[in-house]
């Protein structure tokens, strides 16, 4: 009833004229990218493929191709079960209409695994006001997960997901523009991974621990503040600064602050990137439980346990046509090569694999993420 | 979560106010002709999707965190 009556106020919001200055469609412009993860005994890599083009004054489409091809021996799947490959096909399409200074957006996303499926269906209005100084944007999307056991064919679990998003895009000076984005998401279904197990004391065992499933609560709410502004320095550079504060029903609490810097030389763009992330762990998180089901709810994922994460980005971009020029249907190209170094440093989750029971070392994650790709605007 | 969407649904109208204030006649600050470097490709919040697309799945998958992160969608008014 509060859906349908949510609903009608975005009809509403709609249904109001639009003003009689002009908004912009995204340009027309292709992507083909590599991409390339490895760390942590995993291997992640594949293509990402996006195509934008506009149809008239005022719709643009867009599609995207995206897999991931996974090799994986991570430290739990050594620990627990057996090393595995296994392939995720991503394909989205999306619509937007310009009418005035507002832009409406339509977006589907299917993801595919041979345990996983996941659809979100998302539709966002943006706004461009006061003199095309403010734009508002107002999003929604909703998602179904359906989860499943490669072992089991009759095993299938089902989650939902809703964001609701709000953001601000202002111009703030004629050198300086900055963002604020609020970001609700709701789940509610199967929300462990029906593989991953925790561990607990079992005096009864050699090691002294044995495993148990693990058993999440079947709903979570997250709330997500994010800000970030872009500085135009006067040499003709960028300086962007950027936090987020997060916290969610489970009780963890995060903190993301990030510090880039974009330098152009000739054809040639440059670009430095730290990104620092700190969080607690979810309340029923634990490295090593006290006794078999010994709380109502368990985890044993390393990503919900307290951590501090570190990202060193570089990138370097070259554009390989004049913009003043082109080539043909093309306006521009750029060839990009981007590298990510990951630390992640957990703070409670401990590598079993380094030690007998009571000397184990605190886990830490070294990855690195390569990708590179070619742009298009046509 | 009725109340999660209860909050929102207020927020909505909140922001429907905010948008009713659109159309009043509201000086620019930064006039159209000033926002030459605002238009530099240098200056894009997002200039290239795919790729961030890409890095956020990353850290969302390495993270207990998501969302909040995103460039506002649209345009910015400065192309």
């Amino acid at each position: 009833m509060k859906l349908r009556r949510l609903l009608t106020v975005l009809a509403m919001f709609l249904a109001l004229p639009a003003s009689v200055l002009g908004g912009v469609l995204p340009d027309d412009r292709g992507d083909v990218l590599y991409h390339r993860y490895e760390g942590g005994g995993v291997t992640i890599d594949g293509p990402s493929v996006l195509v934008r083009k506009k149809a008239g004054k005022s719709l643009s489409f867009v599609g995207n191709y995206y897999l991931d091809m996974v090799s994986s021996a991570s430290i739990d799947v050594i620990t627990t079960a057996s090393p595995y490959t296994e392939e995720r096909t991503q394909w989205s399409l999306g619509m937007d209409y310009l009418r005035g200074n507002t832009t409406m957006r339509v977006n589907y996303v299917s993801s595919v695994e041979s345990d996983f499926d996941a659809s979100t269906y998302a539709f966002s209005v943006s706004e461009d006001m006061f003199g095309d100084l403010t734009t508002l944007t107002l999003s929604y999307a909703y998602g179904e997960d359906i989860v499943g056991r490669s072992d089991d064919p009759g095993f299938r679990r089902e989650n939902t997901r809703q964001h609701y998003g709000v953001s601000l895009t202002q111009i703030l000076t004629r050198n300086m523009i900055a963002t604020l984005n609020f970001e609700t998401v709701t789940d509610e279904g199967f929300l462990n991974n029906p593989y991953r197990s925790v561990r607990y004391l079992d005096p009864g065992s050699a090691r002294g621990f044995s495993f148990e499933p693990e058993l999440y609560p079947e709903t979570r709410t997250s709330n997500a503040l994010g800000m970030r502004a872009r500085y135009f320095l006067p040499y003709r550079a960028a300086l962007e600064a950027e936090y987020r504060f997060y916290t969610d029903t489970w009780e963890i609490e995060g903190h993301t602050a990030s510090l880039t810097y974009v330098h152009p030389w000739g054809p040639f763009t440059f670009e430095g990137k730290l990104r620092y992330h700190d969080q607690t762990g979810a309340a029923f998180f634990r490295d090593i439980f006290s006794r078999s089901e010994a709380t109502n709810f368990r985890g044993r994922d390393k990503e919900l346990s307290p951590l501090t994460s570190y990202t060193l980005r570089g990138k370097v971009s070259y554009e390989f046509l004049d913009p003043n020029k082109g080539w043909g249907i093309f306006k521009r190209g750029s060839l990009n090569f981007t590298l990510d170094h990951l630390i992640v440093e957990y703070h409670e989750f401990r590598d079993i694999t380094s030690g007998s029971l009571g000397e184990e070392a605190l886990y830490e994650l070294k990855a690195n993420v390569y990708q590179i790709f070619v742009s298009f605007w046509y | 979560m009725n109340t999660q969407i209860a909050k929102t649904g207020r927020l909505l109208l909140v922001l429907l106010a905010f948008y009713g204030l659109s159309g009043c006649s509201i000086e620019p600050w930064v006039k159209p002709y000033e926002r030459d470097r605002l238009a530099d490709p240098i200056m894009a919040l997002d200039g290239d999707p795919v790729s961030t697309a890409y890095i956020q799945h990353v850290y969302e998958a390495r993270e207990g965190a998501r969302g909040g992160e995103g460039a506002a969608g649209g345009g910015c008014g400065c192309n």
